[in-house]
């Protein structure tokens, strides 16, 4: 008979003080995640997770989705944490199942997403002997995990479990994969778990420096043309209020990047729109001609700097991040603040003085007429497909992206205003991503509506979640902006290849995506004519027990401007 | 120019492939790693000689410190310390050099601890500098095989990291 693990979570635990209760590995397991307040787990069965399995067969408190791949459940809880701010949790078995989170991982680990994921092992006498679907996956993560560990004593489990989720989501969230061997998930083990961790190497700083903080409110107090450049730090660490209060009280524009879209309201007359390769004109004149330039939560991408030392060379910068190593890793600051962003901004705020900078914030007006965001031609346009999606659902969807131009296009033109609400592969550019992050979106937040936007190369990368969706009645619509090419290479041919388009054209191939979208149970719409894309959109929206795809049909040789190539700056960008 | 880094970990399985990882996949040139326990026998002690400019090491040492089993970073760049390496050089000795040989190792207070018909093997400790010298002086009688440990360092004092 098996023991019911609601009854273990009553007895268990260091209130009783004393003995713990006796339980295997696998009961542990779903145990910790109980008492980590995990509600959903992404996941996909096989031979070396049955123990684990076998338990969740009789757990009603925590929700299991069955995905189809397992790239699908390391995106779905990634998009699940992206969305509510807990951490996602996706498991797979060993070998190969393992392996296929990898991608999803990687994604994860370059963006900060808490993510705990959890592979099962061969059992522990088999490993290194290339047992049957054995991978050194413990080995494999390493670089791409905040940290990860293999539990080769069941006695481990409620340890390695706390300090997995505290890893996770503390300092700079990360992913941390846990690696559990059959055995151990076999074996039996007293169950108390800890309420503290002890990781003596693991101190982030929160609080910024007080002396430091003055001496940035002095920078800032004194700046002529000040820029805030926010990045996704805005968001994990929830900061958009002290973020607005300060571009207020100082009178700073403010430009986020891809990872920070919604951290700072894209409708606030501050704001400047997104910086970098496909970012605003304006936003990337503010940075080039801004003296104080305060980055927070941000990294020096490449596809926010282009040509490094030619990066915003009249600014000073502040730079706030909580991960020490940010600071000085691409550009070195004359002000380097470590901590949390939202304890930061909160301290920043109530040191610099009011602040008003007419002849800036003119200046950048001037720019704002000369250089507007717009689209030019005839025809079926993605830009008008997402502008009509933000109209339908009054720009409160959440909105996910695969990556390339639909990716690029939705950040353009779907402005947001809250955090959270904008779901991309920003650093890894993961094609594939947005679908199932859609998944875990909407499995987050069932009251939201919660688009895909999609390019018909992507959406092909993790179609099968459509199984997934249909399965869990998620009512995620998918607008997929077809034009028959790996887009931005397409357009990256076009531009700096002459034209020469190598392996781009995906048009012949790809399937019906209506007629699959049916054939798996869901919705699927094909809209040739500008003249549809509305009442496409209101069916979309009405869809509410299953998912819907929409095969726009956009004009084919639309590229995404502006444009500054890669290694390039301002000088160098191409606005039509 | 060459730095050294001791870095003090959690003796656990796997440490020395994540420390050794980072810095590979940061591109961190690694010039002699030399890895033990401590006193504390949960704390393995690793000095890490690494190449390139002076800015590096902040970058290398906070890259060191995201890794969960690294509890301690030190660079030594402000403070005196004892720096010593080991090493065993096998060299041809026939009856014309050897007591040329054994003069040089007097000198360097190094010592002969195996010998053969047509060998020495010389042990010599000092600085990574000492051992360069007596490696230049013996190479002209011919070097068939060498080890280094590399460099080991501790800061000089009462100071303990």
């Amino acid at each position: 008979m098996k023991r019911s693990t609601a009854t273990a979570r009553r007895r268990a635990g260091p209130e009783d003080g004393g003995k713990g209760m006796k339980m295997t590995g696998a009961q542990a397991l779903v145990e910790s995640l109980r008492r980590e307040g995990v509600e959903v787990i992404f996941g996909y069965p096989g031979g070396s997770l049955l123990p684990i399995y076998d338990v969740l067969y009789d757990v009603k408190d925590i929700r299991h989705i069955l995905v189809r791949h397992e790239q699908g459940a390391a995106h779905a809880a990634d998009g699940y944490a992206r969305a509510s701010g807990k951490v996602g949790v996706c498991m797979a078995t060993s070998g190969p199942g393992a392996t296929n989170l990898v991608t999803g991982i990687a994604t994860a680990y370059m963006d900060s997403v808490p993510m705990v994921a959890i592979t099962g092992q061969v059992p522990t006498f088999a490993i290194g002997k290339d047992a049957f679907q054995e991978a050194d996956i413990t080995g494999i993560t390493m670089p791409i995990t905040k940290h990860n560990y293999l539990v080769n004593d069941a006695a481990m489990v409620p340890r390695v479990v706390k300090e997995a989720f505290y890893i996770a989501h503390t300092g700079r969230p990360g992913p941390v994969l846990i690696d559990f061997p059959r055995d151990v998930q076999q074996a039996e083990l007293e169950f108390r778990y800890p309420e503290s961790v002890d990781l003596p190497g693991y101190r982030p700083v929160t609080a910024g420096h007080v002396k430091m903080i003055e001496r940035a409110a002095e920078l800032i107090d004194g700046a002529q043309r000040p820029v805030i450049y926010a990045g996704g730090g805005i968001i994990a660490a929830d900061a958009q209020a002290e973020l607005i209060a300060l571009a207020e009280r100082a009178d700073m524009p403010v430009t986020t990047t891809l990872l920070a879209k919604g951290g700072f309201p894209e409708t606030h007359p501050l704001f400047l729109g997104m910086p970098g390769m496909h970012g605003t004109a304006y936003a990337n004149f503010a940075l080039h001609e801004a003296d104080v330039i305060l980055a927070v939560g941000t990294r020096f991408d490449d596809r926010v700097t282009g040509k490094l030392d030619m990066f915003a060379r009249n600014a000073r910068f502040i730079h706030v991040d909580i991960d020490p190593a940010e600071i000085g890793k691409n550009v070195s600051a004359v002000l380097p603040i470590v901590g949390d962003a939202k304890n930061v901004l909160g301290a920043l705020v109530k040191k610099v003085s009011a602040n008003k900078h007419p002849e800036w914030r003119a200046t950048i007006e001037q720019w704002r007429k000369q250089y507007p965001m717009g689209w030019k031609g005839d025809g079926l346009k993605p830009q008008y497909i997402i502008q009509e999606i933000h109209r339908a659902t009054e720009g409160k969807a959440i909105i996910a992206t695969e990556v390339g131009q639909n990716q690029m296009w939705a950040a353009q033109w779907y402005p947001c205003t809250e955090p959270r609400q904008f779901i991309t592969s920003g650093g890894l550019g993961t094609m594939g991503y947005g679908f199932p992050a859609a998944i875990g979106a909407q499995v987050a937040r069932p009251d939201r509506v919660v688009w895909d936007i999609a390019g018909d190369g992507s959406i092909q990368m993790n179609i099968q979640e459509m199984a997934t969706a249909v399965a869990n009645k998620l009512p995620v619509k998918i607008a997929v902006l077809n034009n028959g090419y790996l887009g931005m290479v397409r357009q990256w041919q076009t531009l700096f290849f002459k034209n020469r388009l190598s392996y781009t054209d995906l048009a012949v191939g790809t399937p019906d995506l209506v007629k699959l979208a049916e054939a798996y149970g869901a919705v699927g719409i094909r809209v040739t004519e500008e003249s549809e894309v509305r009442g496409a959109i209101e069916k979309a929206m009405s869809v509410d027990d299953r998912p819907c795809l929409i095969d726009f049909m956009i004009v084919r040789d639309e590229n995404v401007m502006p444009m500054v190539p890669a290694g390039g700056t301002v000088d160098d960008m191409l606005v039509d | 120019m060459k730095h050294a880094i001791s870095v003090l970990v959690n003796n656990r399985p796997g440490v020395l492939a994540r420390t050794a990882g980072l810095f590979a996949r940061r591109g961190f040139n690694i010039d002699s790693l030399a890895v033990s326990t401590t006193q504390d026998p949960g704390v393995s002690r690793m000095t890490i000689v690494v190449e390139g400019p002076d800015q590096i090491l902040e970058q290398i040492s906070k890259q060191l410190y995201k890794l969960m089993d690294v509890i301690k970073v030190l660079d030594h760049r402000d403070e005196p310390v004892v720096n010593r390496e080991l090493a065993l050089i096998k060299v041809d000795a026939d009856a014309a050099n050897r007591a040329e040989i054994m003069q040089i190792v007097t000198i360097f207070r190094a010592n002969i601890v195996d010998i053969s018909e047509r060998t020495f093997t010389i042990e010599v400790t000092g600085s990574a500098d000492k051992v360069d010298a007596l490696v230049g002086l013996l190479r002209r009688y011919g070097i068939k095989e060498m080890m280094r440990t590399g460099r080991i360092v501790l800061s000089r004092g009462p100071r303990t990291a």
